[in-house]
């Protein structure tokens, strides 16, 4: 099913999508990948505050190509999601609604979508060209140092993902997966 | 003696990294098609259609195929009768690619120490790999290496008692593991034989050679068609989202090796298998 959706979004907009349907999401997301999420981590065993609110946000794993001059960012795909799945499960009971990336997820993280009502969503790996038509604008709000690792604030406009594991726990690399597999 | 000058080489490199981040070569793009084609899976077809629209945006608007631009791997075949004058050719190739990923817009994805993990800004250094051959020409290769295929793959030091059943078993396996992480479709490279590092080597190797083009070992041809077929029945599918087109090729290169061993590596790469060729 196809559903357009504004981010973030809340519970109940979370809890209605299942896996499979295919997403497109307009509003402001987040990207952050191995060493934002690392410092992120650091930040909360320290006590300190995060560079932008959890509660009801989507997290895109991406970063970028550089932008060239006119344009809001440059190549802009997902990245593989398992790398943060370490820093995930605490980032999500803090209020994380949605995440953005690309192959499986740990049983800890399922467990802690499940738990929080939360989706992960896949968009192409390996579609950066395509997908940096749907980012409108890009601004780095925290860990400028970290150049394409910095956390950047985008504004999406119906940016096409597909729905992986949904509040449910059901899993669509595992159910379409098994509907074409052939094994002797 | 034929002569070239280092800043030729820079001048190469530096354009090579740009081009190969850009355009995918034709047996690619080809290979891409066939696959939207054939795929049964609704799902998969969208994928690889979005691929293919992808493909067409980053040619026509100079955007990167992948905001993966990768580690610069570089072969560089060097003719035993060419002179390499001006300074370090080592230099002048990594020169190329800082120049390369500056005015491409390219992403520096490399950091200088793997536990420090410092980025050196300019996706320096390259990992070039030198062979010595005859003639006088200098054949570079540069094959930018996306990490999310790097990650997935896989060496194993197989015994010589796991034969070729072993081999298969352990591509299989490799490519299982993989899923959707390595964004499939996939085109697999494989080295058969040699030391633990040769046949790394073999493997990656293996996948700059074109998409379409198979061994011309019959054994070997034998064995790539097979796993072709049996990856392609995994279920994977493009972007792992299911279907019946999880590779575009398996690419296969052996060399001799010990009496005691059969070491296999699988090097995976994702549908943007980027490799750019010239000769100077």
């Amino acid at each position: 099913m196809d559903r357009h959706i504004t981010v973030p979004f809340d519970d109940r907009t979370a809890g209605e999508l299942r896996s499979g349907d295919y997403v497109y999401l307009t509003g402001t997301i987040y990207t952050a990948r191995d060493a934002a999420h690392k410092r992120m981590y650091e930040a909360l065993n320290k006590g300190e505050k995060l560079p932008f609110e959890m509660k009801g946000n989507v997290i895109y794993y991406m970063g970028p190509s550089p932008a060239r001059e006119g344009r809001p960012v440059g190549s802009a795909g997902p990245t593989t999601a398992s790398r943060m799945d370490k820093y995930t499960p605490a980032l999500l009971d803090l209020g994380i609604k949605g995440m953005i990336g690309k192959g499986k997820r740990s049983e800890a993280v399922v467990e802690a979508i499940v738990r929080n009502g939360a989706v992960y969503f896949a968009a192409v790996g390996g579609a950066g060209a395509l997908l940096s038509k749907s980012i409108e604008s890009s601004e780095i709000i925290a860990y400028d140092d970290l150049g394409t690792e910095a956390i950047r604030k985008l504004k999406v406009r119906d940016f096409p993902v597909i729905v992986v594991i949904d509040s449910q726990g059901n899993n669509l690399y595992e159910t379409a997966v098994s509907q074409y597999r052939e094994e002797e | 003696m034929r002569t070239i000058r280092v800043d030729d080489v820079t001048a190469a490199i530096k354009e090579m990294c740009i081009e190969a981040n850009h355009c995918l070569t034709q047996d690619m793009e080809w290979a891409l098609c066939r696959a939207r084609e054939a795929e049964r899976s609704p799902v998969g077809r969208q994928v690889l259609g979005q691929l293919e629209d992808n493909l067409r945006i980053a040619a026509r608007e100079n955007i990167p195929i992948c905001q993966d631009t990768g580690m610069a791997v570089i072969f560089m075949e060097v003719g035993q009768e060419l002179h390499i004058e001006g300074g370090s050719l080592t230099a002048a190739v990594n020169e190329g690619v800082r120049q390369g990923y500056r005015e491409g817009y390219l992403r520096k994805s490399v950091v200088g120490d793997p536990i420090v993990r410092e980025n050196t800004r300019d996706n320096t250094p390259a990992v070039i790999h030198y062979d010595i051959v005859p003639g006088d020409q200098l054949k570079i290769t540069v094959a930018p290496k996306g990490f999310g295929s790097e990650n997935m793959s896989r060496i194993f030091m197989l015994k010589p008692a796991d034969g070729i059943e072993g081999v298969r078993d352990a591509v299989l396996a490799a490519v299982k593991e993989a899923g959707p992480n390595a964004c499939p479709p996939m085109v697999v490279g494989v080295g058969i034989g040699g030391t633990f590092e040769k046949c790394a080597l073999l493997a990656k190797m293996a996948l700059t050679r074109p998409a379409d083009q198979r061994s011309e070992v019959s054994w070997v041809q034998e064995l790539e068609k097979e796993l072709l077929e049996k990856i392609n029945r995994s279920g994977i599918g493009p972007g792992g989202l299911g279907g019946t087109n999880t590779a575009l090729a398996v690419n296969i290169n052996t060399f001799p090796t010990h009496i005691a061993g059969l070491p296999v590596a699988v090097n995976i790469c994702c549908h943007v298998n980027r490799h750019c060729v010239r000769a100077l």
